[in-house]
């Protein structure tokens, strides 16, 4: 037994190799008998990794799902940025550039709108639910923009601990829902082209969600939706501390 | 070789991610801006080069594929690492402020997709149906 766990312990990576392509294996199937073809198998190995992350959570109380689990701490290096970024990289191969560039303006258009329209949903959802401090209500904006804005945006301004960690919350919620829930309804948004695939990356932003979405939707939009959400971290860091917050000190302080 | 689609891919991957880190410093904020989106913008420029030359031999591409190949399963490994418990735990204001933003987001991709490029008529390409 202590050898089979040292042997496990010792090859992380390739255990976690196995564990994703069992866990691949199985969705073929639930996909193939249970959905009869209907759910791709990829949107159900996401929701699958979803679920060992909840209870990987759960069993450790840690923040990185199944890895904080000794024996599966390869999925962290399986499903870390390095090579997460490697791979959507690599999409771009066979990309159109042309495609790109057609959908230029629709894109930085989305990618704007989509950091104003995120922190104006989390700040009025904040003042709804009572917070009246531009700094908590700016940062519970931000962090709806993605987890990452968020704490940053908080610290920046000195925000607390307990606002920090909703914001934090609020960006994984529309991470984790973006990852499950764009397959299910990507024709009723039209979201079959890349042009579509461009506006969705800058609208939500979240680049796991998006990214994630976009492969259990349609493999080849990934790259399209990947170009925008790059950047909507970024704009965010730089609008939420600054203009945003003083539109919000402006209109509410 | 496989190596020198590898080697590319990486090359690709990294300037791009030094990129986005200097455009960081410069904005003055801690993060990578654009970084992967660089570097994809390099990947294509480059293998698109490649291939007009005729030097882009197909074991070159496959070292390149074979990682696209792996980004489901990669994406699968990330999924299982997420903070779920901290999604599901966040508290009503969370939970309403991250669902509500996903929602009208979404709304928003059909309205957005219509816009297009000045100076660019043709329509953009759709995938058929992939089984």
């Amino acid at each position: 037994m202590d050898a089979l766990l040292s042997t496990l312990r010792d090859n992380d990576l390739i255990v976690a190799f196995a564990l994703v392509g069992a866990v691949v294996a199985v969705s073929v199937v639930i996909s193939k008998v249970l959905t009869r073809g209907k759910f791709q198998a990829s949107a159900i190995a996401i929701i699958i990794g979803l679920v060992l992350a909840y209870f990987g959570g759960v069993a450790t109380g840690g923040e990185d799902g199944l890895a904080d689990l000794t024996l599966f701490s390869g999925v962290g290096l399986m499903g870390g940025g390095m090579l997460v970024n490697l791979a959507i990289v690599a999409t771009g191969f066979g990309a159109s550039f042309d495609e790109m560039k057609k959908s230029g303006l629709g894109g930085i258009i989305a990618l704007v709108l989509g950091v104003v329209l995120s922190f104006v949903i989390g700040a009025v959802i904040a003042w709804f639910f009572g917070y009246r401090d531009p700094v908590e209500l700016t940062t519970i904006g931000a962090g709806t923009a993605t987890y990452i804005v968020g704490p940053v945006t908080g610290a920046a301004l000195g925000a607390g601990s307990g606002v920090i960690a909703l914001s934090v919350g609020a960006g994984l919620v529309k991470s984790v829902l973006t990852m499950v829930v764009t397959p299910f309804i990507a024709k009723s948004i039209g979201l079959n082209n890349p042009r579509s695939a461009i506006v969705f990356g800058g609208l939500l932003g979240t680049t796991s969600g998006v990214t994630a979405g976009l492969a259990a939707t349609d493999k080849r939009l990934v790259p399209y939706g990947a170009m925008t959400s790059t950047f909507y971290t970024g704009l965010g860091l730089l609008m939420a501390p600054s203009v945003l917050y003083f539109a919000v000190r402006a209109l509410v302080g | 070789m496989v190596i020198l689609g590898v080697a590319l891919l990486s090359g690709s991957l990294l300037i791009g991610t030094f990129i986005g880190n200097l455009l960081g410093d410069v904005l003055g904020v801690d993060a990578n801006v654009g970084g992967v989106g660089i570097a994809m913008i390099l990947l294509i420029l480059s293998t698109n080069m490649l291939a007009r030359h005729g030097r882009l031999k197909p074991e070159t591409s496959s070292g390149i594929s074979f990682w696209s190949a792996m980004y489901i399963p990669i994406v699968v490994a990330m999924a299982a690492t997420q903070n779920v418990v901290g999604a599901v735990t966040a508290g009503p204001v969370a939970l309403v402020a991250g669902l509500v933003a996903v929602i009208i987001s979404f709304a928003l991709v059909p309205v957005l997709a219509r816009v297009k490029t000045p100076g660019v008529d043709e329509p953009v390409a759709v995938f058929a149906e992939e089984n």
